[in-house]
């Protein structure tokens, strides 16, 4: 389905004939004003728009306000103001805080609602209406591809937000797409070696997968990187994703072999279902002679702060923590603190991060074309995000960097005080080839500037 | 067997919230003929009314502790609940602990107030209205509450743990003889179910035993009959619908500590809840109890990993398809009153 894209006439063939062959003709050096050539809502005036898409409403809500809550700020240090956070420890000094390229930063927002539909409905309409150069953002890997489906078409740059299924740079990648999230398949080959570490290699896992794709996903990562270490998977189990009382999967656990249990849930589910676990006495039992053991494989403070001390103990990974001692963790955290008066979220984290990556290749790209913009984001190197040193692979638009395995923590000092980093697995043992099987399938395509 | 054993026990408890949402649906439904989308909701207030009460009784008076940092490396603040601070920390520590049962008694006027509210300015309007008009009015005033809960309280599930006195479970395998540490059941979750059961009895000893209920029974079956004796039936009809939002509240009190509430908790029971009383069949109490039960049961049975491995997808779709069943094979319900929804 083509929504913005001109039919095809003999102007814009030759219009495109012409552009390809001065872009042909041009010296590299030059390769950045050839993207000057006309692209969807291209910015003539002295701002620019960008378009923030994130749950407003629904039961990711609050997830989405704290998303907000990075964009405005990463807004405010584009544009100069404020102390400028994350600009000062990034290793590419290309925003000068000024905007960008010399424009200011505007912004309008999108109520995703967590629904794929309504999230492309919103995007669209700020693309169409708006005027929206770049969108991002978002909470869940549905609306993720939904989105990224859709701005591929628009010809506009889409920017992930929370997004873990191995699938939004596996098999539906698109060339206008970029996550600087981690995914199911990193937080498996980080976690497993840490559980190997603290319970052994000789144990039983019982999965409850939610019944969606993030859920397959996950549940294949995890049991892949814990069978590959010795553990033996006795029974995966998906549960409908409007499940609220997990009980009823809860009690064969007690039934069977196994001595851990995975929670492969996100949001109200991993709530619900951990709070069950725990009130069902799965921790205090002993099975084969071995501490039975629960696991989260995606934790986020909300998750966390919504199943309160049932967390304590139990091991889980996450994108970042702003209890991290870098310096631009410690920028950001300043920053948002003194501004809302809490740390950021993980969600916050990433958006902010996104939103200074994209603002930064338009600046290295001297364009905010889509194409300039992907060929500046392809392949490059950063540093003084928070993760360490990253890369966005070029193959697949996915950042790798270093993956944080956390653990619920047993004597937190306030509500926002909940995880303890237990390690930070370093990139190469997260790293995978980009036609790993659990990423087989779909194809970048080529980057589309809606001309 | 320890399988089916267990499954009944998960069925009980589901079954229990079921059955007092379908109790209160029913009453509005037999005394005022309205169809109350709303109820779901008033069983999220009555979560959200244990959930009020923790936050009453935790509330703090800030300190500063020089010793300690906060995360901007400010001197950290440390909070101290009142109730610590007038009655010690131990006693404190145990009225906070205790702070769900407790909501029963404070959640006992506000889910009144709220249903005389909800009667007086609003379904009252819609008693001469098609059952369709009902349905939309009251489903509309669902999504309102939801939406100021959710302001008030953000969209986050919050804990709202019980006592720790009831913290555990209970080992019925070793009770009956079967291995220990298999057949276990959370005390809670027992006290939800016995808690469920005196409720049920009080509404249905408060219909059959006192003059007010044989008179609102009265009304049920001839409500102008009844009219013409003199009798205010309204007014009775309203205190009904008060008590029936008592009973979806206190439901909704007790089920928080068994999964976080939500502001969608209600939303995520009236459907089901319908169902249960349309397969108890509509007016009939103690149809809405037994389908309330048979219906978590079977649902609980459902999910049964062997189960879905023989029939895929069948634990999202069974009570609907009993409900299909029962419309086909006897429209009026289980225990219906022969003659209503059959032509």
């Amino acid at each position: 389905m083509t929504l913005i894209r001109k039919p095809l006439s003999r102007r814009s063939i030759l219009r495109a004939g012409a552009a390809g062959g001065a872009l042909l003709a041009a010296p590299t050096i030059f390769t950045s004003r050839a993207w000057a050539a006309g692209y969807v809502n291209e910015p003539t005036g002295s701002t620019v728009t960008l378009g923030f898409n994130v749950p407003q409403t629904g039961p990711y809500a609050d997830e989405g306000a704290d998303e907000l809550r990075a964009y405005q700020l990463a807004v405010e240090h584009l544009n100069g103001e404020g102390d400028g956070g994350m600009l000062n420890t990034f290793s590419s000094k290309a925003l000068k805080g000024s905007g960008i390229l010399g424009k200011k930063v505007e912004y309008v927002t999108g109520d995703t609602q967590t629904k794929s539909d309504a999230a492309r409905a919103s995007a669209k309409s700020m693309i169409e209406k708006d005027g929206a150069i770049m969108i991002t953002g978002g909470s869940s890997s549905g609306v993720a591809v939904a989105v990224q489906a859709l701005c591929q078409e628009a010809g506009v740059i889409f920017m992930a937000g929370l997004t873990h299924s191995n699938d939004t740079t596996g098999k539906d990648k698109k060339a206008n797409g970029f996550r600087h999230f981690f995914n199911s398949y990193m937080s498996g080959a980080a976690l497993a070696p840490v559980l190997k570490n603290a319970y052994g290699a000789d144990r039983n896992a019982y999965h409850l997968t939610a019944d969606y794709n993030w859920g397959y996903t996950t549940e294949q990562a995890v049991r892949e990187s814990t069978e590959a270490l010795g553990w033996n998977t006795v029974e995966t189990v998906k549960t409908p994703l409007a499940a609220t009382d997990f009980s009823s999967y809860i009690t064969p656990v007690l039934q069977s072999d196994a001595d851990v249990l995975v929670l492969n849930h996100y949001g109200g589910n991993m709530v619900n279902s951990l709070t069950n676990a725990v009130q069902f006495g799965l921790r205090d039992k002993l099975v084969n002679g071995k501490n039975f053991e629960i696991i989260v494989p995606l934790y986020s403070r909300l998750m966390a702060k919504g199943a309160g001390a049932n967390v304590k103990g139990i091991f889980g990974s996450t994108n970042w923590h702003w209890s991290l001692t870098d310096e631009g963790s410690k920028a950001f955290v300043q920053s948002f603190g003194q501004k809302y008066g809490f740390p950021p979220s993980q969600a916050a984290h990433t958006t902010y991060v996104q939103t200074l990556l994209y603002a930064d290749a338009c600046e290295r790209a001297g364009t905010f074309n889509p194409c300039g913009v992907v060929e500046a984001l392809e392949g490059f190197e950063f540093d003084g995000l928070g993760n360490g040193k990253t890369l966005y692979r070029a193959e697949d638009h996915q950042c790798f960097k270093d993956v944080l395995v956390v653990k619920g923590k047993e004597n937190p000092t306030s509500e926002f005080d909940l995880l303890e980093i237990v390690e930070v697995t370093p990139v190469e043992q997260v790293t995978y080839a980009p036609d790993h099987p659990q990423f087989a399938g779909g194809a970048l395509g080529s980057c589309n500037s809606g001309a | 067997m320890d399988a089916i054993f267990l499954q009944i026990l998960n069925g009980l408890d589901k079954g229990s919230a079921y059955a007092l949402i379908a109790l209160g649906l029913t009453l509005i439904f037999g005394t005022l003929g309205v169809v109350n989308f709303a109820h779901g909701a008033l069983f999220m207030i009555g979560a959200f009314c244990a959930v009020t009460l923790q936050r009453i009784l935790t509330l703090s008076f800030e300190t500063i502790d020089p010793e300690r940092l906060d995360f901007l490396g400010n001197p950290l603040k440390v909070k101290t609940p009142y109730v610590e601070s007038w009655f010690g920390p131990e006693m404190g520590a145990a009225i906070i602990d205790w702070s769900v049962p407790l909501a029963i008694l404070f959640s006992i006027p506000i889910m009144a107030l709220v249903g005389l509210m909800m009667e007086r300015g609003l379904i009252k309007h819609f008693y001469k209205r098609p059952h369709a008009d009902q349905i939309l009015v009251t489903f509309g005033l669902a999504i309102v509450l939801q939406e100021i809960i959710k302001y008030f309280y953000g969209a986050n599930p919050i804990p709202t743990p019980a006592p720790a006195a009831f913290a555990g479970s209970f080992d019925f395998g070793a009770m009956l003889g079967f291995d220990p540490n298999v057949i276990i059941y959370p005390y809670w979750r027992i006290v939800y179910f016995l808690f469920s059961a005196a409720i049920i009895g009080g509404v249905f000893a408060f219909l059959q035993f006192t003059t007010f209920g044989m008179v609102v029974r009265a009304g049920m079956a001839d409500r102008q009959t009844v009219g013409l004796l003199g009798i205010d039936i309204d007014r009775r009809f309203t205190i009904m619908f008060a008590l029936a939002a008592v009973v979806a509240g206190l439901a909704g009190v007790m089920y928080a500590p068994i999964n976080s509430p939500n502001y969608h908790m209600g939303m995520d029971f009236l459907v089901l809840s319908f169902v249960v009383v349309v397969v108890g069949g509509m007016g009939s109490l103690p149809g809405a109890v037994l389908a309330g039960f048979v219906l978590g049961i079977l649902e609980s049975f459902a999910s049964m990993a062997q189960v879905v491995a023989l029939f895929p997808g069948i634990n999202q779709i069974v009570i609907y398809l009993v409900a299909i069943i029962i419309l086909l094979t006897r429209p009026r319900g289980l225990m219906g009153r022969k003659g209503v929804m059959e032509s």
